[in-house]
């Protein structure tokens, strides 16, 4: 278990996906009042330009907990945005900023996890 | 590889400590400004750290980075704050910002009668070992401006 979560964020700061892979000890709340601009470690979309609101600029954040041991976790980021774009903006019963509920994307993004927890992990323990 | 620049707060918030050494951009807002934006931003990054951590925690919010640099940060018992800007080379600056408060700020403030505690850190002795201390780590060489 050593990619605990996955959590995309919209531009106004609301949670619109979230996957837990651990045993969770408390309901913390799942709300973002401040806009992340960026999180531990880096965790941000590859948006080109942050002002201006033209169609191609999303201001969506993806936010991965991992263990600090865990590496490949750029590369996964990456994978998400790609998953993200497959599966959500291309489904035409999708619209944007809305909470992501598409079958494809949850499970190819639980595929890309494994895959990096297997490919990435050095010496972790679990 | 090289140090940007060091701030210490204490536990109220306020600046007690701050200096530059490699610089390139300023924040384009008032000093004081800027303090009170780094030390509200330390307050509101452990507070959603330790509700977002998946398993319990040991010490915390360590450090951040950008693609452009990393932020280490240190956090005595007393509610001392060290924060440290390096650049991206740098992976562990905590043992540094943890000797800095105890071979430096332990020394020259706290062993100081004259320094008052709470108040900003004017002493020059205190200055000038501290910048000895940050040109002579390993990973600190000025760049050419």
């Amino acid at each position: 278990m050593v990619i605990f979560s996955v959590y995309v964020v919209n531009k106004a700061g609301g949670l619109i996906y979230q996957y837990d892979n651990y045993v969770p000890r408390a309901e913390a709340e799942k709300t973002f009042s401040y806009p992340l601009d960026f999180v531990l470690k880096h965790h941000d979309e590859k948006v080109v330009v942050s002002f201006g609101q033209r169609d191609g600029i999303r201001g969506i954040k993806f936010i991965v907990l991992a263990d600090p041991r865990q590496s490949g976790i750029d590369a996964l980021l990456r994978k998400i945005y790609e998953i993200y774009s497959d599966f959500a903006l291309k489904n035409p019963f999708y619209s944007l900023e809305m909470p992501i509920r598409c079958e494809l994307f949850d499970q190819n993004l639980k595929g890309a996890l494994e895959i990096a927890e297997k490919a990435g992990n050095f010496g972790a323990g679990s | 590889m090289t140090v940007h620049n060091l701030y210490i707060f204490d536990r109220n918030g306020s600046c007690l400590f701050y200096n530059e050494w490699n610089r390139k951009k300023q924040a384009g807002i008032s000093k004081e400004e800027e303090f009170k934006l780094m030390y509200g931003m330390l307050f509101s990054i452990r507070s959603f750290v330790s509700k977002m951590s998946p398993l319990d925690m040991k010490d915390g919010f360590l450090s951040f980075q950008t693609s452009k640099y990393r932020l280490h940060y240190y956090e005595t018992p007393s509610g001392l704050r060290f924060v440290m800007n390096t650049d991206l080379s740098v992976p562990n600056g905590r043992d540094t910002l943890q000797s800095i408060y105890s071979n430096l700020y332990v020394e020259y403030i706290v062993k100081n009668p004259v320094c008052v505690l709470g108040h900003s850190l004017d002493s020059e002795l205190f200055s000038s070992r501290l910048d000895s201390f940050i040109r002579g780590l390993p990973f600190y060489s000025p760049r050419a401006a």
